[in-house]
This record gives C-alpha cells, sequence and structure tokens, in this order.
C-alpha cells in the first residue's frame, strides 16, 4: 500500500483510526483478522455453551433440564455455530492476519470486500440466534437440515435460517475469493508456489474447496425455500422429487466442508512442528500434494454419510472405496509431522504441546472415520454416537486444537505480549485430559447402540455418559481459562521479542517484523533473499 | 487422577476382554442373532483392529520420538527434509492395508444386499413418532408405540431395565423363515434398526427401502429410530419378538380375529362412560405427545384443546381433523391407526374432558358416525 | 511481481452500510414470505428498504472505484486482482447452478424411476400404484396434490421450430455474446462508434430474450398448466430457467450501465476493466444457456 498511500493521505496513515468506527470502516486485514478472532471466539462459548446445555440433559437417564424440542433446537444450534461460526471464521482470521504477512503482501488484495465479508457474518449469526426468541422456536431439525423435517415439517422460523446460510454462504465465498486473489497476484518476489509456506498452501486450496461447494449448499437451502414457500416439489415423493435428493446436495457441500475445517489447521500444525522440532518440514512438496489430493478426493465422497438411505449396491461401494482412499494423503501427512520431530531437537511450549496432541488425537478421529467408511459396518455405526466420537476427536482436539495451537503460536506477534508460559500449560493438560473423557467414551455407548440427537438414554448408556458430562464440564471451564489467558497477554504479557521462538529463525516473513507486527506491515515487499540471510 | 486411571483401566479392559462378550456388551457392538449381524461383527472387529494397530504404532512412535528427542544441551538437530524411498514406503504400505480391508468389506456388502423377496413381507411405516407394521400377506397391521410411562420419563418413578425400550405391541416375527422388510414413512425421514440383525434403513417419506433376516432362535430384540424426525425422535423404540413358527401363526389368527370383531363393535350401543373411558385411554397413548395431557397443548405448535373452537362447538370438523390430519402440520390422520371406536371414544373424551363439555356443545360421537364417514367417502 | 505499490483504500463505510442493507433484506424477505397473505404486514417494506440500501450501497461502491480507477490509484497488479476476483465469482456462479443440474440429473435418473417402478428401488411403486415413470413428467406420483402440465415444453418436431420459443432465445443468446466480443473488440482498436453500436445491439438482444422468457412464462401458467406445483418436471423447469433469467436480467442491468458509460465516453482502448468483467458475465450467461437447452429442453 505503502507507496500510494503514503503520497496521498500522507497524513494520517501509519495507524489505526479510533474508536468504534476502526472496526466498523476499516480495510486493514489485521484490524478484520482480529475481529473474525474475536467473533469466533465468542461465537465458541456460545455454541459451547449450548454443548453444556446437551451435556446436563444427558447428565442421567430421564428427562432433566429442558425439553425434547428444545433440546433439538440446542444440537441443531450447537452444530450450526461450532461449524460455521467458530471453525470457520477462525481460520479465515488466521488467513487474515497471516497469508498477507507470510506471503509479504501489503495487504489482503480486495479489502473493502474483506470489510464486508467480515461484517455480514454477525448479520447472519444475529439473525440466526434471534430465532429463539420468534415464534416456533430456533432450527430443531439438526444442523444437517434433512427435508422433510427442514421444510414441511419445519417450523416457520426456517426462513431466517435459510438466509442466514445463505449469508454466511456469501461472506465465505468473499472470504475465499479475497484469499485466492491474495495468493495469485500479490506474493513478494521470488515466492513461487511451491516456495509457499505451508499455511498459505492450505489456504489457497481450503478456498477452492469453498467456492466450489458453498453455492452448492446456497442452491440446497434455495431449493427448500422453493419447496416451502412456492409449492416445488424438490423433496417431496408426490411431486416426483424425492428427499434423499436433499441429502445428495447437502454432503456435495457437507463433506468437502469437513475438510474445510481441517486443511487450514494441517497449515498451523506444519509450522508449529517445524518451528519447535528446529527441523525443516519434512516432505514439503508431499504435503502440499497430500493436501491437493484430499481436496480433490473429498468431492467424490459424499454418500459416505448417507450408507443407511438404501443406494443402489454400486454407490455403496464406489463411495466406501473412494472415502478409504482418503486414509492413503492423511497418512502422509502424519508420518510427515512424525518424521520432521524425527532427530529434531524439541522442546514442549504451549503451542508445540496442543500441536503434538492435535496430531495424535486427530489420528484416532481419522481411524475411526476408516471404521466409519466401511459400508455394512456402517450400518451399525450410522447415527450413534460413535459417529459423534468421530468427529469431536477431528474437530475439537483436530481443529479447535489447531487453533489454540495457532493462537498460542502467533500472539506475541499479533500482541507483541507474551502470554503465561505456566497457565498456557495448565490451559493445555486441562484441556488434554477432558476432551479426552469426554469424546472417548462416546465411542462406547455409541458402539453399544446408543442412537445421537436424543435428549434421553436406555439405562444401559447411563455410567458413561455421566462421564462424558463430567468431562464435557470440565473441557467447558478449561476454555475461560483460555480466555482468561488472552486478556491477560493482552492487557498484562511481557514484551515479546520479534523472533518469539528459538526455533522460528528462517522460518517466514511474520518473524523478521516487529512485535507487535506493524499496522502495515510491508511497505515494501521483501525478498525472500533477505530471510534466507536474516538467520 | 483417579478418574484418569479408573478411565484407563476401563479401556485396558476393553480391549482385552473380547473372548467374552457379555463382559463389555456395554462397551463394544453386539454381534447380534444373525448370519448377517454376525459378518458384520467380524469385520467391524477385524477393521477396529487393524486401526487399534495402526493407531498404536503412530503413538508408540511419536512417543518415543518425544521422549529421545527432546532438546539436550549440544546435541544439534538434524536437517534432513525428505527422502522420496521411505514417503513411497509408507504410501504403498498404506495402500496395501486399504485393499486388505476392503476385499471383506465388500464381500460383507454383497450379502447385505441380497434382494430376493421373502417367505414373509412386512411393510414398515415410520411416523412421527411411532412405527406401523403390516403383514402384506395376511392383511393385518397395528401401531407400536412407544409403553414407558411419562412418570418415568419425568423422573417420578423409578425406571427399570427397558426404559425407553420398551412398547405396547412389539413386531412379531417366525423363526427359520426369510422375512424382508418393506421400509417407508410417513411424513419425515426414520429409520429403522434393530442392532442384533444388523438393519438400520431409513424409512423415506414416498420411498420404499428394503432388508431381510432370517433368526434361528427365539427371543426379544430391541432397537430404536435413527434419523432424527423431531421432538420426539428419541421416543420411537422398535422391539422385535421372534416366535415359533406355530406360535407366529396362532398370533396372526388372533389378528385376523380381532379385525373381524373390531367391525362389530361399531354396531354396538355405547354409553358415555365407556366411550370416555377408551378415549382416555386412546388419548394418553396418542395424543399427549403433542398435546398435553391437560389438553393445554404447546402453542403455538401444538394447540390447546381445551377451549379450542373446534373441540367445542364443530364436530364435523373435529372428524375431519382426525381422519384426514391436517396438511403440513404435525396433526396426521388416525384414520389408519386408530380404529373406529378409538377415533369416536378419543373425539368424545376431548369434548367432554378439562370443562370443555361445559363451555362447549358438549356432542358426543359414536363408532358408527366414523365409519359412516369412512363409508361416505368412498 | 509487485513493482509499483498497490493500493490499499483508507478506511470505507461502503461494506457496514452493505451488511445493513443484508439485514434489512433477511429480515425483510423471511417476514414477507413467512406473513405472506395475511392482512396488514408491513414486512414488504422492509424488503423494498433494503433494495434501496444495497442498490445505492453499490452505486457509491462501484463509483469509488472508477474514481480511484480514473485518478491513476490501481497498478496494473491491483487489475490483475480484480480480474481474478470476477474469474473466480463467476465459479462461484458456476457451481451454484450445478447444484440445480445435479438436481435435475438425479431425479431423472434415480427418483422418477424408481416411484414408476423401475431400477434398483423399482419396489418403491407399491406406494404409487398407477403411476408410470416419464420424462417429461406430466402425471405426478400424487397428481391431486401435484397436478401435472398438459403439455410440455420439450424441442417440437424440426418443422415447428419456428414457433418454439427457446429457439429464438437461443439465437438472440448465442448472437449477443458475439455481438458483445465485436463490441469489445470495438473498444480495443479505438473505435468507438462500432463499440456503442455493437453494445446496443448486444443490450437489444438480451432484452429480447428476457422478454421471450417472460412470454413463455406466460403462457405455461395460463395454457399449459406448467406452474411450480406442477411436480418435479415444472419445478426442475422453472427454477432452472427462472435462475439463468435472473443472470441474464443482471448480466443486461451490468452492461447497461456499461453501454451508458460508454456514451458518456468512459473506457479507453487498454483500460476497460468494468466492460471486461461484464462481457464474461455475458459469456458465462451464454454457456449457461447452453446446457440448459440441452438438458432442459431437449434430451
Ligand atoms: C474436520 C472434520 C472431519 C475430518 C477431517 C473427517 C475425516 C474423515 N471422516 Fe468424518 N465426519 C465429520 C468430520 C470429519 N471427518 C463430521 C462432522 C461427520 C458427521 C456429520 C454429521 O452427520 O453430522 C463425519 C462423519 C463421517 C462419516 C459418516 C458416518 C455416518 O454418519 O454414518 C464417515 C464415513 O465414512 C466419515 C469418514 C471419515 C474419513 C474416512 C475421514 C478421513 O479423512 C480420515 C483420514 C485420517 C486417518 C485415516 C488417520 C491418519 C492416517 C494414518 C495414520 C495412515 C494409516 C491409516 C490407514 C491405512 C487406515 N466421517
Ligand atoms: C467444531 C465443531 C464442534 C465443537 C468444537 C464441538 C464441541 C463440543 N460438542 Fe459438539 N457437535 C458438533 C460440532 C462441534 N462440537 C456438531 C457438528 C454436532 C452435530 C449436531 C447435530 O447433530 O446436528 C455436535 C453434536 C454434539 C453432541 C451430540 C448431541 C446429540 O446428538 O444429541 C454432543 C453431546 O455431547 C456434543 C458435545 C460437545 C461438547 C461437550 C463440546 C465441547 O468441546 C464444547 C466446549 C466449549 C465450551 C464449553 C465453551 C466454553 C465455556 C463456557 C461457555 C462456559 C460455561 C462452562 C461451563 C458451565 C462448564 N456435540
Ligand atoms: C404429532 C403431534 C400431534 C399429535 C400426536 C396429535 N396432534 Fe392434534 N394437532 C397437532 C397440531 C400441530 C395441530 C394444529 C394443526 C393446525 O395447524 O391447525 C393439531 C390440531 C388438533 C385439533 C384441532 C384443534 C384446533 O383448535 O385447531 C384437534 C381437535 C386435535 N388436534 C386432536 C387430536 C387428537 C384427538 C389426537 C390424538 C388421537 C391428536 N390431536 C394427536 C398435533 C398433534
Ligand atoms: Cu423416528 Cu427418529
Ligand atoms: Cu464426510
Amino acid at each position: 500500500m505503502s507507496a500510494v498511500i503514503d503520497s496521498h493521505h500522507d497524513d494520517h496513515h501509519h495507524g489505526p483510526a479510533k474508536g468504534i468506527s476502526r472496526w466498523l470502516y476499516t480495510t486493514n486485514h489485521k484490524d478484520i483478522g482480529s475481529m473474525y478472532l474475536w467473533f469466533s471466539l465468542i461465537m465458541l462459548f456460545i455454541g459451547g455453551a449450548m454443548a453444556m446445555v446437551i451435556r446436563a440433559e444427558l447428565f442421567e437417564p430421564g428427562s432433566q433440564i429442558v425439553s425434547p424440542e428444545f433440546y433439538n433446537q440446542m444440537v441443531t444450534n450447537h452444530g450450526l455455530i461450532m461449524v460455521f461460526g467458530v471453525i470457520m471464521p477462525a481460520f479465515v482470521g488466521f488467513a487474515n492476519w497471516m497469508i498477507p504477512m507470510q506471503i509479504g503482501a501489503p495487504d489482503m488484495a480486495l479489502p473493502r470486500l474483506n470489510n464486508l465479508s467480515f461484517w455480514i457474518l454477525p448479520v447472519a449469526f444475529g439473525i440466526l440466534l434471534s430465532t429463539f426468541f420468534m415464534e416456533g422456536g430456533a432450527p430443531n431439525f439438526g444442523w444437517t437440515f434433512y427435508a422433510p423435517l427442514s421444510t414441511e415439517y419445519a417450523p416457520p422460523t426456517v426462513t431466517f435460517f435459510i438466509f442466514s446460510v445463505h449469508i454466511m454462504g456469501a461472506s465465505s465465498i468473499m472470504g475465499s475469493i479475497n484469499v485466492i486473489t491474495t495468493i495469485l497476484n500479490m506474493r513478494a518476489p521470488g515466492m513461487t508456489l511451491m516456495k509457499m509456506p505451508l499455511f498459505v498452501w492450505s489456504w489457497f486450496i481450503t478456498a477452492y474447496l469453498l467456492i466450489a461447494v458453498m453455492p452448492v449448499l446456497a442452491g440446497a437451502v434455495t431449493m427448500m425455500l422453493m419447496d416451502i414457500h412456492a409449492g416445488t416439489s424438490f423433496f417431496k415423493a408426490g411431486g416426483g422429487g424425492d428427499p434423499v435428493l436433499f441429502q445428495h446436495i447437502f454432503w456435495f457441500f457437507g463433506h468437502p466442508e469437513v475438510y474445510i475445517m481441517i486443511l487450514p489447521a494441517f497449515g498451523i500444525v506444519s509450522h508449529i512442528i517445524e518451528t519447535f522440532s528446529r527441523k525443516p518440514i519434512f516432505g514439503y512438496s508431499s504435503m502440499v500434494y497430500a493436501i491437493a489430493s484430499i481436496a480433490l478426493l473429498s468431492f467424490v465422497v459424499w454418500a459416505h454419510h448417507m450408507f443407511t438411505v438404501g443406494m443402489p449396491i454400486a454407490g455403496e461401494l464406489f463411495f466406501m472405496y473412494s472415502t478409504m482412499l482418503i486414509a492413503i494423503p492423511t497418512g502422509v501427512k502424519v508420518f510427515n509431522w512424525l518424521s520432521t520431530m524425527f532427530k529434531g531437537s524439541l522442546t514442549f511450549e504451549t503451542p508445540m504441546l496442543f500441536a503434538i496432541a492435535f496430531v495424535a488425537l486427530f489420528t484416532i478421529g481419522g481411524l475411526s472415520g476408516i471404521m466409519l467408511a466401511i459400508a455394512p459396518a456402517d450400518f451399525q455405526y450410522h447415527d450413534t454416537y460413535f459417529v459423534v466420537a468421530h468427529f469431536h476427536y477431528v474437530l475439537v482436539p483436530g481443529a479447535l486444537f489447531s487453533l489454540l495451537a495457532g493462537a498460542y503460536y502467533w500472539i506475541p506477534k499479533w500482541t507483541g505480549k507474551m502470554y503465561d508460559e505456566t497457565l498456557g500449560k495448565v490451559h493445555f493438560w486441562m484441556s488434554f485430559l477432558s476432551v479426552n473423557l469426554t469424546f472417548f467414551p462416546m465411542h462406547f455407548v455409541g458402539l453399544a447402540g446408543m442412537p445421537r440427537r436424543i435428549p434421553d438414554y436406555a439405562m444401559q448408556f447411563a455410567d458413561w455418559n455421566m462421564m462424558v458430562s463430567v468431562g464435557a464440564f470440565l473441557f467447558g471451564i478449561s476454555q475461560l481459562l483460555f480466555l482468561f489467558i488472552v486478556l491477560k497477554c493482552i492487557y498484562n504479557g511481557k514484551e515479546a521479542t520479534n523472533e518469539v521462538w528459538e526455533g522460528a529463525k528462517n522460518k517466514g516473513f511474520e518473524w523478521t517484523v516487529d512485535s507487535p507486527a506493524p499496522y502495515h506491515t510491508f511497505s515494501s515487499p521483501p525478498s525472500l533473499e533477505s530471510l534466507k540471510t536474516s538467520s | 487422577m483417579f478418574r484418569a486411571i479408573k478411565y484407563s483401566l476401563s479401556l485396558l479392559a476393553a480391549l482385552t476382554a473380547n473372548f467374552s462378550f457379555g463382559a463389555w456388551s456395554d462397551l463394544n457392538m453386539s454381534p447380534g442373532v444373525t448370519q448377517l449381524s454376525q459378518e458384520i461383527f467380524g469385520l467391524h472387529m477385524t477393521v477396529f483392529y487393524v486401526c487399534l494397530a495402526i493407531g498404536i504404532a503412530v503413538l508408540l512412535a511419536m512417543a518415543f520420538i518425544l521422549f529421545k528427542y527432546r532438546k539436550k544441551e549440544g546435541v544439534k538437530p538434524a536437517d534432513f527434509d525428505d527422502s522420496t524411498a521411505l514417503e513411497i514406503t509408507w504410501t504403498v504400505l498404506f495402500a496395501l492395508i486399504l485393499v486388505v480391508l476392503a476385499v471383506p468389506a465388500t464381500s460383507v456388502m454383497i450379502k447385505a444386499y441380497d434382494n430376493e423377496e421373502g417367505d414373509i413381507n412386512i411393510l414398515i411405516t415410520g411416523h412421527q413418532w411411532k412405527w406401523q407394521y403390516e403383514y402384506i400377506e395376511d392383511e393385518v397391521g397395528f401401531f407400536s408405540n412407544l409403553s414407558t410411562s411419562l412418570d418415568k420419563r419425568n423422573n417420578l418413578a423409578p425406571k427399570d431395565k427397558n426404559y425407553l425400550l420398551e412398547v405396547d405391541e412389539p413386531l412379531v416375527i417366525p423363526t427359520n423363515t426369510r422375512i424382508r422388510f418393506l421400509i417407508t414413512a410417513n411424513d419425515v425421514i426414520h429409520s429403522w434398526w434393530v442392532p442384533d440383525f444388523a438393519i438400520k434403513q431409513d424409512a423415506i417419506p414416498g420411498f420404499v427401502n428394503t432388508g431381510w433376516t432370517y433368526v434361528n432362535e427365539p427371543g426379544v430384540f430391541r432397537g430404536q429410530c435413527t434419523e432424527l424426525c423431531g421432538a420426539y425422535h428419541g421416543f420411537m423404540p422398535i422391539v422385535v419378538k421372534a416366535v415359533s413358527p406355530d406360535e407366529y401363526s396362532a398370533f396372526i389368527n388372533e389378528k385376523k380375529e380381532a379385525k373381524i370383531q373390531q367391525a362389530l363393535l361399531t354396531e354396538k350401543l355405547w354409553t358415555v362412560n365407556e366411550l370416555m373411558e377408551i378415549g382416555e385411554a386412546t388419548y394418553q397413548k396418542n395424543c399427549v405427545a403433542c398435546h398435553q395431557v391437560g389438553g393445554q397443548g404447546i402453542p403455538p405448535v401444538f394447540p390447546a384443546l381445551v377451549g379450542s373452537e373446534i373441540v367445542m362447538r364443530n364436530k364435523a370438523r373435529q372428524i375431519e381433523i382426525l381422519m384426514e390430519g391436517v396438511q403440513g402440520a404435525a396433526m396426521a390422520s388416525y384414520s389408519e391407526q386408530l380404529t373406529e371406536v378409538e377415533i369416536a371414544a378419543v373425539i368424545t373424551y376431548t369434548r367432554q374432558a378439562w370443562g370443555n363439555a361445559d363451555s362447549g356443545d358438549g356432542k358426543i360421537v359414536i363408532p358408527k358416525e366414523i365409519l359412516d364417514y369412512k363409508t361416505n367417502k368412498l | 511481481m509487485s513493482d509499483s505499490s498497490y493500493y490499499v483504500p483508507e478506511s470505507s463505510k461502503l461494506p457496514i452500510f452493505m451488511a445493513f442493507g443484508l439485514l434489512l433484506f433477511v429480515l425483510g424477505a423471511s417476514f414477507t414470505m413467512n406473513n405472506w397473505g395475511e392482512e396488514g404486514s408491513n414486512a414488504h417494506w422492509l424488503l423494498i428498504a433494503s433494495f434501496a440500501v444495497i442498490w445505492g450501497v453499490m452505486f457509491f461502491w462501484f463509483g469509488s472505484v472508477i474514481n480511484e480507477n480514473d485518478s491513476g490509484l490501481y497498478s496494473g497488479q491491483l487489475n490483475q486482482s480484480f480480474v481474478w476476483g470476477m474469474a473466480w465469482f463467476i465459479f462461484s456462479e458456476v457451481m451454484f447452478f450445478f447444484a440445480f443440474f445435479l438436481a435435475l440429473g438425479y431425479v431423472r435418473l434415480f427418483a422418477v424411476p424408481w416411484l414408476g417402478g423401475e431400477g434398483e428401488k423399482a419396489i418403491t411403486n407399491i406406494l404409487w400404484p398407477g403411476f408410470e415413470a416419464a420424462w417429461p413428467l406430466l402425471v405426478t406420483p400424487d397428481n391431486e396434490q401435484f397436478p401435472g402440465a398438459h403439455h410440455s415444453m420439450a424441442i417440437p418436431e424440426i418443422s415447428k421450430l419456428h414457433t418454439w420459443l427457446p429457439f429464438w432465445n437461443t439465437l438472440c443468446l448465442i448472437t449477443s455474446s458475439g455481438t458483445i466480443a465485436l463490441a469489445e473488440a470495438g473498444l480495443r482498436k479505438g473505435n468507438r462508434t462500432a463499440f456503442k453500436l455493437w453494445m446496443v445491439a448486444t443490450l437489444t438482444l438480451g432484452y429480447i430474450f428476457v422478454f421471450l422468457q417472460g412470454l413463455e412464462y406466460y403462457e405455461a401458467y395460463s395454457h399449459m398448466g406448467l406452474t411450480l406445483g406442477a411436480g418435479i418436471y415444472g419445478t426442475t423447469f422453472f427454477l432452472l430457467t427462472g435462475f439463468h433469467g435472473f443472470h441474464v436480467c443482471l448480466g443486461a442491468i451490468i452492461l447497461t450501465i456499461m453501454t451508458i458509460r460508454g456514451f458518456g465516453g468512459a473506457f479507453s482502448h487498454h483500460d476497460h476493466f468494468g466492460l471486461a468483467a461484464g462481457s464474461w458475465y455475458w459469456h458465462f450467461v451464454d454457456v449457461v444457456w447452453i446446457f440448459l437447452v440441452l438438458v432442459v429442453y431437449i434430451f
């Protein structure tokens, strides 16, 4: 931005504006990144509070604190908020902060669009949450909103839900266009695609996934809207449609969506592991190819969520095989991380602890994914807590841990202050223990036959459920500690050095600039050579 | 810490105790009672052990690396950053493991999809929130409702072993017979799951899915609806009773007999009290889920019947609602699910109970009127 | 790459107003739909207000982009950002249509045959005795609730082709893709007269298309019994052609604005990204139409 901005409005360009208007009108990637991150943290507490309601209701058999109707609203909104309101915006926040810094760009390519992408998110979620106070209550048909439960049998607030999904989609699409454009067009001289940091690569591919599937989701909710309000029959057998058509369209979006929630995590974790191993990442190019293959495969596996809808057998087999294939590129990544640590010089600061836990626990979640992929066995697993266990393992100690790891890793760069390492470690160990206590026993109740999305259950599931609930409460409290650590860091942290981590030498442009990173990072594009010689 | 120990111990127990299924029945899948379910169970165990082995290998390797290569004074980290040979090795290794898994999976899949007709064909229809069973060849059928009392659900009475897994009328099937289930739904998607048969098939409104079973030994098998189908999704269990073929014939004959009796009943002269008694029972079984015990409903979704215009003064419309349901609302048609007597009785009950008779016209409805409604429609 | 400098606009009020406009839109649209037909509902005013806000913001937004460009703030690199941005936006639109094509393919290949007792789930037909699979689907499984159309929109025999509106529509759109290319070529050569002429031709063809499409809908509703409620055939017909038509309208609006600007002297032979973007959009609409004619009308 530099030169031009400087020459045109030289007077007030070196720092942010003051007050609320700074945040409302900003076009700065760091401001917008921070807003995304705060937004997602707030949403984590809202979605997490809903999870606490779920766990309180399931603490014991019998009706506990909420009615079955409200329970369904809790489950639905918990899922929606965690997926669309926590994980995705948080990764976009990281993208905003880190991509320009890592590729040496002055800002995102389309800054005003960037601001718009963020500010429509609170609109979307404000509307979604306001349905709790409307006649008929909030959406109650699961985050997968299968028709006709979500069309002919839905509460009237489904209309608000549909439009709010449209807006979330628009936000993601605009955000991805911005990411792609930035990466294609704004890299520092000499940074070829195969020299880009892995986080940038992971987001590059994620952005393509988003652009490809969010419009399909928009199509799906549009069809719902038409079925509800215009008398069409996409999902009505009586008119020649099929409720299962909805599932095909939804999962065509939905499966790539789950990788959207994990690929950037792979990127973050790769950086952390190489930094704290004090070694270069192992197999850089196979890491890139692995991400790309996962993304490509993700378009042809969607019906593994639908093994029980009565597909023709050819379909069952095809989707079983294609799903299993994903284990190969993912395994490559896991082994590459291990090899990066192999013969390294490892230290275990909080980001590294979370990253290691990510690798270990994501592997567990991935392996249960492989079990689910075995179609005949999935007849027994499907829609039980075994599935719930699987996806929480990949999402909570997976995606969420990677976010925590990334936050600890980069927060000194963002704020210029160090977080409290001791508290960070306490946070890690509390989270690590309680996350397993919460989600591991879910495998058992799932195999023993407990269906998901039920507010009350048979006696034989009682013991494990109580343990799960206890674990969940502990995990919830642990995240309050995280909030405290962040606030303490911002208001009361020690000054951080520019390089922050001993192992960060040579590990990217972000470590060559001041801490906190200046409001406008690069006044002239840095060169890759400068990175090499700075070590 | 104590919990962590207890937890890891039970985990250990889970992993080592596979030779005695009984002991870990609440940790693992049940092998079930049909050949298919046992094959699926075997497949599950195979996949599980393979994944367990991979998991342990990865975690052990990781633990080793973390310990061995932690930062030590004077030890410099290596700086290699790839090894094509290694990478090819493990890629091939993963592919081989997957092939090993895919082979048995495919063969079990083919068995599960055997789509021959059954000796007995049963049409299963999911409704919000109950199952309907119709024996296609014998033209008899009935509904199967959750029978656990509200008191138990609200923690006012002690819960017992089959809490939430008991129904008023189980599905009865004969042993040693090939049975084919035709599964569909009437409103939203449900899913019919009996773990012991390894059948889980979604019930899609307007479409028919199939599943089959062959049970060798008599027994009672329980399952649940496994697709979110609305507020009471957690409360539509499945109970299947497998009996000897003789007992089965007796059961079917009894059903046929009852059907004839029912037709006769509508001819009888009814007293208000008789109707009220049947009506209250019917109401408790079928209507309380939405309209609540006291008839107050859960407005705005489920209207109150107390003080409802229709219930107090519009007999014709009320009959119509019960017979046809309300388009687009959860209020379904009861003309198939309930007998003429029950429908008449439940209408009478709602028109009399909760003071409705005092403020409304208090008209009662007799089974003959329902029968007339049906015949006139035809 | 970034040889010169990259312009980063100072803070801007436009996006937050746009977000506000979208808020109004969602509330307006949802309340309007939910209260449809109810007495005394004023929700549609909210909707109208939202359009005013959204269009207003767009006007100022594009206006400021144009001004910034005119005052020479934009580098070649920044223009490249717009190019990528527009390209991937169009890609996202393609995927939106993909969902509807997917739906059409699925019902034709699977759902309708199954309902009619063909294919692997033929058993489904026990629920719909007497229903037969056909396409175009004129008799639906539940023909009482979803009364099918009397006639389909399918292509007639060759001799009657000239009475078939989609034929003229196709002609219009394909030609207009050519005329807009000519307009661009004219501009690039600095021949402004040719540019303006071909733009007007393009617009005329575009508006004829919209008019004919409207005529066709009128025919469908008033004479053929083909409505949104006519089962899956009407559903897919109207939604596919409808969304396409909606995009044609958008494209036509964009091109109208470009034409007006062109007459006002905007665009130079080397700097006319706005026009180029509009023309890509137009080509995209054209390509979608070709697919649409194939699967909706012909096969
Ligand atoms: C971040 C999100 C995320 C990720 C990464 C994954 C990853 C995977 N998922 Fe998961 N999944 C979800 C989120 C995710 N999933 C969600 C949210 C649902 C439920 C949605 C709902 O219904 O609400 C779901 C449901 C789901 C189902 C449907 C279950 C059902 O409803 O019946 C299936 C079935 O195949 C499945 C499979 C897989 C597979 C095979 C992977 C693979 O990508 C995993 C690959 C990883 C590994 C295998 C581990 C590492 C590899 C090695 C160490 C190499 C060696 C291994 C072998 C050779 C086997 N997932
Ligand atoms: C990224 C996604 C994500 C994340 C992070 C989580 C986090 C959690 N989830 Fe979530 N979950 C989903 C995605 C996610 N979930 C999805 C997609 C579904 C499926 C929905 C559907 O079926 O439609 C689901 C469903 C789901 C169920 C199944 C419900 C059912 O099927 O009936 C359960 C049950 O235990 C559950 C529990 C939890 C818990 C305990 C956490 C915890 O990790 C949450 C921890 C966070 C906090 C607790 C917040 C911080 C603290 C406070 C707010 C302070 C208050 C604290 C106390 C009072 C202790 N989730
Ligand atoms: C699945 C939930 C559900 C069940 C079970 C149910 N109803 Fe209803 N009922 C409804 C809903 C929803 C309406 C409102 C329909 C509408 O939109 O007008 C309704 C409406 C009615 C009305 C009309 C009331 C009015 O004032 O509009 C009557 C009478 C009625 N039900 C009687 C019964 C009886 C008797 C039973 C049991 C045999 C029963 N219902 C079971 C959901 C249910
Ligand atoms: Cu029926 Cu869930
Ligand atoms: Cu998936």
